[in-house]
């Protein structure tokens, strides 16, 4: 009875969470304009879709954007993170106090913070703000997944690594990079994902010429509404879903590996 | 604070990107456009008290919600087994990889007057009911776009629940409402503080949801930002001085919810 | 014989000197070509002819006759446009503002004078619109289209004699059936003229009368949109909306049962015309630009593709007979003589509406105000008496060991 009971459950907030995007993808599918009614099968929505130069451009920016933003965020917040480390008490406090902000900061306020900078200084919105605002709402983020792991680390293992002989910089990156790299990478996915997906930060900082994803989906939502949209999640779906998938059956093998490693030590 | 620390880039970017910016939010919030000290601005902002109490109540609402629906789905994932576990979390993931306005966009289909839900109703002769371009169409967008955020930190604290805790209670007596309320619900509290912190700040900051789904009538304090500095009424001051108001509501609310958890230092993050 | 020859000799140099004179066009296009050059153009949505439904796209011809790129954004009020301007960091090159944005635009000098050497084709705007009010000396626009505003109405809910007056809007049998304008001019506008004001009163009082009818009207809105008026009235959701001419031409192809009203107590009449932005990097490319929209052809079928009445006399000569005769694309003089069209208010009355239509649009029609204030109090209680109960607790342990 228990178990019926919560599965039902969980299959109506599965339901809920997927049928819109269900919906969507059926009527990208639809011959006509309507979004309610469905009159014939085509795929011609796809085909004006590759034609569409704004949104075509609009994904490269964002993939530009991403792509720099969470390289260099994963940097500079690696790098943070060890200095942090480092720091005594009350500097450590403070300065991981303010890492919080642009977190715990509604995304419209520092949107708009970062605006109001960039013209206060002077400089023209376009690719360059952009890829300023992403890197400064992500760097915190890889310095939180970093944090943890240097402490996790036993920090005797680089003193033992400079008792042998390294000097402090090829210990650093003998020992300590492989110990925080799961964090690090960690770091960087959650980085690269929050830069894809920005849409208030972006809508403020964005020029004419470098109009993300989203905020070209914003406009098309504010005008005469074509089934491109619809195609256009289409295709988002199924790519977010092949990487989800490819992730977890990398996850799959790497624990069948490990399982049966353990098993060889046992035998 | 040696220039040699590496953390020293980083630090230098934090001042001019983050507390820089702040700054000038603060003065734009109390000058006028000649650069005088006024606070005419922030009392301006009152005028619109009852934007700022609707936000926060559809946030609180919307966040409730979330908590109920979330609470026993995250505790069944929890306990199921590792690679359904896997699975599931990574259905519960997808929607939060799609872009935001295009679930919002989506629910728009769903929730017009011929929209697919009213059409369902109409099968079974129910009238069309008015569902978008209400408030309650905005905290279901608000639902809808931010619970994956309150499962997993409930989930991700749930695991670290030893199934045998739970055990061992039932051992010695508890029934189920007990296990659940001495037992699951105080070892969680950390995951719910967090869940709550992840949905309710951008919940009570959207503008895009309230735009889109609530008809551009029922106005939330990011939408009446957002008409500060690139909508109708260009007055940057003014907008200032509302997202000073919105931090400080959001540190009050912060603040108490921390007083509810004194154990924990640092949030957890996914 | 003297005349025959007259004749060929004028024929021959009327065809020899034609291909002369479209040569020189061409040239003109041509002089930017492998530059790499790239303007920013800012135009409302749904408002030039884009390659849709087998029409001309204009701005995919205009790159490839000149070379030039075009980074084509859109607003969605000239409210916004204004914003996006001021706050600087995006560099327009050509914006189309309306009549009396631009006239705020040059009163704050934030608009370049043009240079018509690089506009030959301005030649061939009618008479009617050049030197307009908004701009006396035409030194900074060239206009665009022009249109009324009216009510789109879905016949089969609303009856044609009712929708001939503004009240209309304002009746409670059609609770949340009725669309809104989103940007304060036009919305007020409305509400002035259903009280028999000018659209460019600076009276406070009338403003304020006109503000609390808005508000009066929010619970019978359903929304309050500008383009997302196109589906909304396509797929039946609304019965009755005010919006412009031209756009209800094209929902009528989609929708057959829509028509549209002049509403006797007046409406508004507006110009779009075409302009450079202070600071635009790339002017003589933008004048090229804005005279290749005024080229017969593109302007002909800008205005077919968007419906609304061009400026464009050859544009104009070569619309069907229908398109010239339909009362909705170019309303009789009678009906023109009843539209007002807006002005630029001064700075206090300016300053005045902004604020009145933040609280319409902000005043909600749903009360929950006392709900959280005892919210608040209630947790601030109950972190208090946790934190007390906490301490009590503690003390309580320690003592027992």
């Amino acid at each position: 009875m228990k178990k019926a009971a919560s599965r039902i459950y969980m299959l109506l907030v599965f339901l809920f969470l997927y049928a819109p995007i269900i919906v969507m993808m059926v009527f990208s599918f639809n011959e006509s304009k309507s979004r309610t009614v469905f009159t014939g099968f085509t795929l011609d929505w796809y085909y004006k879709l590759f034609q569409n130069d704004v949104i075509i451009s609009a994904l490269g920016n964002t993939m530009l954007v991403a792509v720099i933003a969470s390289i260099a965020s994963t940097v500079i917040g690696t790098a943070a993170a060890i200095g942090i480390f480092a720091m005594n008490k009350r500097l450590r406090s403070f300065v991981l106090n303010v890492t919080y902000i642009p977190i715990l900061n509604p995304e419209i306020v520092t949107g708009v913070s970062l605006m109001l900078l960039f013209g206060f200084i002077g400089l023209n919105l376009g690719l360059t703000t952009l890829v300023l605002a992403h890197i400064t709402f992500c760097v915190p983020y890889v310095i939180l997944n970093v944090m943890p792991k240097l402490r996790q680390m036993n920090i005797s293992l680089y003193e033992a690594a400079q008792d042998l002989g390294c000097s402090p910089v090829r210990a650093f990156f003998k020992v300590v990079i492989p110990e925080i790299m799961p964090g690090i990478i960690t770091g960087f996915l959650m980085a690269f994902t929050y830069s894809l997906d920005d849409f208030v930060v972006s809508y403020f900082t964005t020029g004419a010429t470098s109009q993300t994803l989203p905020i070209a989906i914003y406009s098309m939502t504010r005008r005469k509404v074509s089934p491109q949209i619809n195609a256009l999640s289409t295709l988002i779906f199924i790519a977010v879903l092949l990487i989800l998938l490819l992730m977890n059956i990398r996850d799959a093998r790497a624990y069948k590996r490990a399982s049966q490693n353990k098993k060889g030590d046992s035998l | 604070m040696k220039a040699k620390s590496p953390a020293f880039p980083y630090l230098v970017w934090m001042a001019v990107f983050i507390i820089v910016p702040l700054g000038l939010v603060v003065y734009f919030a109390v000058t006028t456009e000649t650069g005088e000290f006024t606070l005419d601005n922030i009392t301006h902002v009152s005028q619109y008290v009852s934007v700022i109490i609707s936000s926060i109540w559809l946030a609180a609402l919307a966040t409730v919600i979330c908590l109920v629906v979330s609470y026993p789905i995250s505790f069944v994932i929890s306990r199921a087994g590792f690679s359904r576990q896997k699975t599931m979390l990574m259905l519960v993931m997808l929607p939060m990889w799609m872009n935001f306005l295009l679930r919002t966009y989506a629910w728009m289909t769903l929730l017009e007057n011929n929209g697919l839900i009213n059409k369902f109703f109409g099968l079974f002769g129910i009238g069309p009911f008015d569902m978008i371009n209400t408030q309650g169409a905005v905290v279901l967008g608000m639902v809808y776009n931010y619970l994956p955020f309150m499962i997993l930190p409930l989930y991700s604290v749930m695991t670290k629940i030893d199934g045998k805790v739970i055990e061992a209670a039932q051992d010695l007596g508890a029934n189920t409402f007990h296990v659940f309320s001495k037992v699951v619900l105080p070892l969680s509290v950390p995951g719910i503080s967090t869940g709550i912190t992840m949905v309710f700040v951008p919940a009570v900051s959207t503008f895009i949801i309230s735009r889109m789904l609530g008809g551009g009538g029922n106005l939330l304090i990011g939408d009446l930002i957002e008409l500060q500095f690139l909508g109708g009424s260009y007055n940057p001051h003014l907008g200032a001085a509302m997202s000073l108001v919105l931090m400080v509501i959001i540190l009050l609310c912060m603040s108490i919810m921390n007083s509810f958890d004194s154990e924990q230092e640092e949030a957890m993050i996914l | 014989m003297k005349k025959l020859l007259s004749c060929i000799l004028t024929g021959v140099l009327a065809f020899g000197i034609l291909p002369i004179f479209s040569y020189a066009a061409e040239a003109d296009y041509s002089r930017f070509e492998g530059q790499g050059i790239s303007l920013n153009v800012y135009n409302w949505g749904e408002y030039i002819s884009n390659g849709e439904d087998d029409s001309l796209d204009v701005n995919a011809e205009f790159e490839e006759r000149t070379g030039i790129k075009v980074n084509y954004t859109n607003f969605a009020s000239n409210e916004e446009l204004y914003a996006k301007l001021k706050s600087g960091g995006t560099s327009y090159d050509v914006i189309i503002p309306s009549d009396y944005m631009i006239a705020k635009l040059i009163a704050e000098d934030m608009l370049e004078k043009l240079n018509f050497e690089n506009i030959p084709n301005f030649e061939y705007i009618d008479e009617r619109f050049k030197n307009p009010e908004y701009d006396p000396a035409n030194e900074y626009s060239v206009p665009y289209m022009w249109g009324v505003v009216g009510i789109i109405y879905n016949t089969s809910l609303v009856d044609e004699e009712e929708a001939q007056s503004w009240d209309i809007l304002w009746d409670s049998r059609y609770i949340k059936d009725i669309l809104m304008f989103s940007n304060s001019r036009d919305a007020f506008g409305i509400a002035l003229k259903r009280l028999g004001y000018s659209f460019n009163t600076t009276d406070p009082e009338q403003l304020n009368e006109a503000a609390d009818s808005l508000k009066e009207q929010k619970a019978l809105v359903q929304a309050y949109v500008m383009d997302e008026i196109f589906d909304k009235m396509t797929g039946g959701e609304a019965a009755l909306a005010p919006y412009y001419a031209g756009d209800f031409l094209t929902m009528s192809e989609d929708n057959p049962d829509l028509a549209f009203a002049i509403p006797k107590e007046g409406t508004n009449r507006f110009v779009d015309a075409v302009c450079i932005p202070k600071g635009s990097k790339q002017k003589e490319a933008a004048e090229t630009y804005i005279n290749f929209l005024c080229e017969t052809e593109i302007a002909l079928a800008n205005c077919e593709y968007i419906g609304y009445s061009t400026p464009h006399a050859m544009a104009y000569e070569k619309l069907d007979e229908e398109t010239r005769n339909n009362l909705v694309a170019y309303p009789g003089d009678e009906v023109l003589a009843n539209t007002e069209t807006f002005v630029n208010l001064p700075d206090e009355a300016s300053e005045l509406v902004k604020n009145l239509w933040t609280q319409v649009i902000s005043t909600n029609t749903g009360d929950n105000k006392w709900a959280v204030p005892v919210l608040l109090l209630l947790a601030i209680a109950a972190s208090v008496a946790i934190n007390l109960w906490r301490r009590h607790k503690k003390k309580r342990d320690e003592a027992l060991y």
